[in-house]
């Protein structure tokens, strides 16, 4: 049985079509799962993918937590289920308390959508274990509310912890301490900015996101 | 009793703000000089319906740490006035 992955659609997600590619494309199973449900149903793992849930109102992710199927995701994720949050999809995590931290506007205000090079930091997450410490990544950006925000306390526990998981190579929004990604102290939920569905094909220009989508995988065949 | 109330949001101290500081910098070039420390958040306006000042007071106060504000980067301050 091929790895289930569950792509949460809330009203405004715009990516859930495209990770549901990259992850079938890499031999997964990618299903739609909506926010108004209650269940998960039997998938192996969650994406909450990029896009503008809830229209972004209030703040990104502020309304799009309270949905229904995020009790759902918060129990599943509390019992050690892959999660992984993409762009919105990181904001809702944080709004949601499943990850250290914030993402305001981006310094200079602009909203970008530009490749970026991306540094692996850790291998030792459900979205990097299949990669390198050090490694140089081609993935795009693509927001205005991408400027990762914590207090000094947060960032010294979240390096004395290992959970920065992806930096920047050259900070493009005014990040601190360049983070481009970070997991939780139990390693299971990611939060990311860029978009690795975007760059999961050659006709993409890059397919550096796919080393993310198959630890993603991995780490489904590993807990199973 | 009902009440009329302000919640003004905004950034925590020492948290940047992109959008102050962009303000601030485009002050001078448009001939405005001498403003300083101009920090940008949202006000957010409603009725609230409760038994007294004080109700209404920590309604709002869970309200806003649950919802309208992300207590990580945020706060809320609110100004009450009896709805006449």
């Amino acid at each position: 049985m091929p790895a289930k992955v569950g792509v949460i659609r809330f009203p405004g997600t715009n990516c859930e079509f495209d990770t549901v590619e990259a992850i079938n494309g890499l031999g997964g199973n990618g299903e739609i799962l909506w926010h108004g449900d209650s269940s998960i149903g039997d998938v192996d793992a969650v994406i909450v993918p990029g896009g503008f849930a809830h229209g972004d109102y209030l703040r990104p992710g502020a309304i799009a937590r309270f949905s229904k199927i995020m009790d759902a995701v918060i129990e599943a994720a509390n019992d050690g289920m892959p999660v992984v949050g993409i762009c919105n999809g990181f904001q809702v995590l944080t709004e949601a308390g499943l990850l250290p931290g914030a993402l305001q506007k981006n310094a200079g205000l602009k909203f970008i959508n530009a490749p970026q090079t991306l540094r692996v930091e850790t291998t030792n997450s459900v979205f990097t274990s299949a990669a390198e410490v050090g490694q140089e990544l081609s993935i795009p950006i693509n927001h205005f509310e991408g400027n990762y925000t914590c207090s000094p306390d947060t960032l010294s526990e979240l390096k004395a912890n290992d959970q920065i998981v992806l930096t920047y190579v050259g900070n493009p929004n005014g990040s601190v301490g360049d983070i481009a990604g970070v997991c939780n102290e139990a390693r299971n939920v990611v939060g990311l900015m860029p978009h690795p569905e975007r760059a999961s094909h050659k006709l993409l220009g890059s397919e550096d996101g796919n080393v993310l989508m198959r630890s993603l995988l991995a780490s489904i065949a590993v807990s199973a | 009793m009902k009440f009329n109330a302000v919640l003004d949001i905004q950034l925590h101290p020492g948290i940047a703000d992109p959008q102050g500081s962009t303000i601030e910098r485009a002050l001078p070039t448009l001939g405005f000089e001498g403003i300083s420390k101009v920090r940008s958040g949202k006000s957010i306006h409603l009725e609230i319906e409760a038994a007294d000042y004080a109700a209404a007071e920590a309604q709002l106060s869970d309200v806003c740490d649950k919802f309208l504000t992300n207590p990580v980067i945020e706060g809320a301050t609110i100004n009450l006035v009896e709805a006449g």
